[in-house]
C-alpha cells in the first residue's frame, strides 16, 4: 500500500492554481475549492468531482466490451468498468476504414444493464462525439488513439465537459500535457488489439524513468524541462512532489493473460484496461475473473499463480508481434 | 493499535494517509495495515471498508474467503468504517436505483436500506459542504461520486448527518457508514470519529 506526501484535496489545489491561470472556467464554477463554496451549495462537475471518480476505479480491471452480454460477463467477473466500442481493437486493425464512436443505442442498451461505471471512446479532437456522449450520460469519456483521429494537430479541451476523460500516453511529455488540457486519467498507450504487453510495458517504464530525472533535477532544470514538454510549471512542481503521475494511471495495450496484468501493477499502474485479450480469447468468462484477480491481489504472485492457473495459454488470443508491424500499422503514434 | 485497510480496490491509498493524519492529530500511535487475505485480519481492532465498486471488492473478498472472515469479526464487535461502496457491502438491504435487483457478495451486517447509484451517474455526482458538529466537527468539504444513499434505518441503527433530508452517514453499534468520501475531505474528522471508536 503506498503513502502519498498529499491528499487528494492537496492535489486539488494544485489543480486550483492552475485554474487560476485560466480564468473562464474560474468565472464558470468549474474548478472550485471549499472557500469559494460556503454552506449547503451541491456543484456538480467540478475539477474535484472529475478527479475523484477515477480514485474510484483504482486496483480495478477496466473491460473493453461490444455488447450487453460481454458487458454482464465483465460485471459478474468484477470488472470496475466497461468500456463500449463498435470493434474490439483486434477488429478495428483487421477490418481498416475509419473507426468512429460506438452506437449511442448500443452504449444505452449496456447502461441500462450493468450497474458498475460505462465509459465509451471518442475520436481524437473530435468535440462533437465529446458532446454527444456527454449528453447520452456515459460516466467517462476515452479520446483514443485506437479510433481515426478528427483532429491530427489537437486534442478536445477537456476542461469544457462536466464528465472526465482518460487519455493516453507513451511519455512524461504526453500525459502531462493531456492532463493540462484536462483528464482526470492517463492509461499508457502500449498498442492494442495485438495481445502483446511489450509496449505498455515500455511506456510504462519510460513514464517512471521521466518522473525519477524530474525529481533529481534543480528548480532551475525543471522549469526549462516544463517548457520543453509545452506544460505548465505547477504541473511538474506538483509531479516531482508526488513522485508520480497526479492523476490515477492505468496500463493499456496488447494485456491478455493474469501475468501481464500483474506485471503492470508491479511497474507501477494504478489498475488495466483490458481490450481485445479478453473477448478474443475462448475462454473469456473465466478469463476475465482470472484478470481481475490477479490486478487486485498483483503483490502476491501465489494468488496471481492461482488465476494463471484458471485459465489456459492454449485459448489466449493469438496475438501479433509488433515487429511484424508496419510503422503505418502503429495505433500508439496517433496524437501526441 | 492496528488499523486494516480492505485493499483489494477503490481508495484504500487515499484512507490510509488520512487515517495516518487523523492519528497524528489524535495523538494516538498505530499501525495501518492493508487486509488482502484472511491471515491479515487476525490482529486487526478496527477496519475500514474504501470506496470503489462493491461487486468487485465483494467478488475478490469471496473468492480468497475473506468475506466471511469479515463478518464474523465485525459481529464480534471490531469496529468498522465503511464508505460509498464499503457502506453498501455492511447494508442489510441493497439495491440499485434503475437496474433491478442484482445478487451481489456483500457482508449485511448494519440495519440499513442502501440504494446503489442513487443520485444519478458520474454526471450527476457532486460536491458539497457537510455539517459535522454531531461527531465534533465542523463544516467539512466532501465528494460524492456515482454516490448510493442510505433510505431507512431501523433497530439500533441511526442516522448521524443528513444532506437534504437524505442519510449521509449512519451508525449502529460498532459499525459506521457514509455515502460521501471522507478519505477525499479536507478534513479528518471522520477518521478521527472512527478511532474514538476503536480507542473505547
Amino acid at each position: 500500500m503506498r503513502l502519498y506526501e498529499l491528499s487528494f484535496y492537496e492535489i486539488e489545489s494544485f489543480f486550483y492554481k492552475l485554474a487560476e491561470l485560466r480564468d473562464i472556467l474560474k468565472d464558470e464554477n468549474l474548478l472550485t475549492i471549499s472557500p469559494i463554496l460556503e454552506k449547503g451549495d451541491v456543484v456538480q462537475g467540478t475539477s474535484m468531482v472529475r478527479h475523484a471518480f477515477p480514485i474510484f476505479q483504482k486496483g480495478g480491471v477496466v473491460m473493453d466490451v461490444t455488447n450487453v452480454t460481454q458487458a454482464q460477463i465483465a460485471e459478474d467477473a468484477g470488472a470496475t468498468a466497461v468500456m463500449v466500442l463498435d470493434k474490439l481493437p483486434y477488429d478495428v486493425r483487421k477490418s481498416g476504414g475509419v473507426a468512429r464512436m460506438a452506437d449511442p443505442k448500443i452504449i444505452e442498451e449496456v447502461m441500462n444493464s450493468i450497474t458498475i461505471p460505462v465509459m465509451a471512446k471518442v475520436r481524437i479532437g473530435h468535440y462533437y462525439e465529446a458532446k454527444v456522449l456527454e449528453a447520452l450520460g456515459v460516466d467517462m469519456i476515452d479520446e483514443s488513439e485506437v479510433l481515426t483521429p478528427a483532429d491530427e494537430e489537437h486534442h478536445i479541451n477537456k476542461w469544457e465537459f462536466k464528465v472526465p476523460f482518460v487519455n493516453g500516453a507513451r511519455s512524461l511529455g504526453e500525459a502531462l500535457r493531456r492532463i493540462s488540457e484536462g483528464a482526470s486519467m492517463i492509461r499508457t498507450k502500449g498498442e492494442a488489439g495485438t495481445g502483446n504487453v511489450s509496449e505498455a510495458v515500455k511506456h510504462m517504464k519510460i513514464i517512471n524513468n521521466e518522473i525519477a530525472q524530474l525529481v533529481s533535477m534543480n528548480e532551475e532544470d525543471r522549469l526549462k524541462k516544463s517548457r520543453e514538454l509545452q506544460v505548465p510549471y505547477q504541473l511538474v512542481e506538483l509531479t516531482v512532489k508526488l513522485k508520480r503521475l497526479p492523476v490515477v494511471n492505468f496500463a493499456a495495450g496488447g494485456i491478455a493473460t493474469p501475468a501481464d496484468a500483474a506485471l503492470m501493477m508491479w511497474l507501477g499502474a494504478d489498475g488495466v484496461f483490458v481490450g481485445s485479450g479478453i473477448f478474443k480469447s475462448s475462454d473469456p468468462d473465466m478469463r476475465a475473473k482470472a484478470v481481475v484477480l490477479a490486478t487486485a491481489n498483483w503483490e502476491d504472485p501465489e494468488i496471481v499463480l492461482e488465476a494463471q492457473k484458471m485459465i489456459s495459454e492454449s485459448k489466449s488470443m493469438m496475438g501479433i508481434d509488433i515487429k511484424s508491424l508496419k510503422p503505418e500499422e502503429l495505433l500508439q503514434i496517433r496524437g501526441s | 493499535m492496528k488499523i486494516g485497510i480492505l485493499a483489494y480496490q477503490g481508495s484504500f491509498e487515499e484512507h490510509a494517509l488520512q487515517l495516518k493524519r487523523a492519528m497524528i492529530k489524535l495523538n494516538v500511535s498505530g499501525d495501518i495495515l492493508p487486509v488482502k487475505k484472511t491471515g491479515d485480519l487476525k490482529q486487526v481492532d478496527g477496519l475500514i471498508i474504501p470506496g470503489g465498486e462493491s461487486t468487485t471488492i465483494g467478488i475478490i473478498a469471496q473468492k480468497l474467503g475473506v468475506l466471511d472472515d469479515l463478518k464474523s469479526k465485525i459481529t464480534e464487535g471490531t469496529p468498522v468504517l465503511g464508505t460509498c461502496a464499503g457502506a453498501i457491502m455492511l447494508a442489510k438491504d441493497v439495491t440499485d436505483a434503475k437496474v433491478s435487483k442484482k445478487s451481489q457478495p456483500l457482508i449485511g451486517e448494519m440495519n440499513i436500506q442502501v440504494i446503489r447509484n442513487y443520485y444519478g451517474r458520474q454526471r450527476e455526482s457532486f460536491e458539497a459542504t457537510l455539517d459535522f458538529s454531531v461527531i465534533g466537527g465542523g463544516k467539512g468539504r466532501v465528494v460524492f461520486i456515482r454516490a448510493p444513499a442510505i433510505v431507512k434505518t431501523w433497530g439500533e441503527a441511526k442516522s448521524l448527518i443528513t444532506l437534504q433530508g437524505v442519510t449521509v452517514m449512519a451508525e449502529e453499534r460498532n459499525m459506521i457508514a457514509t455515502t460521501f468520501h471522507p478519505e477525499l475531505s479536507n478534513t479528518t474528522i471522520v477518521h478521527e470519529y472512527f478511532l474514538d471508536h476503536v480507542k473505547r
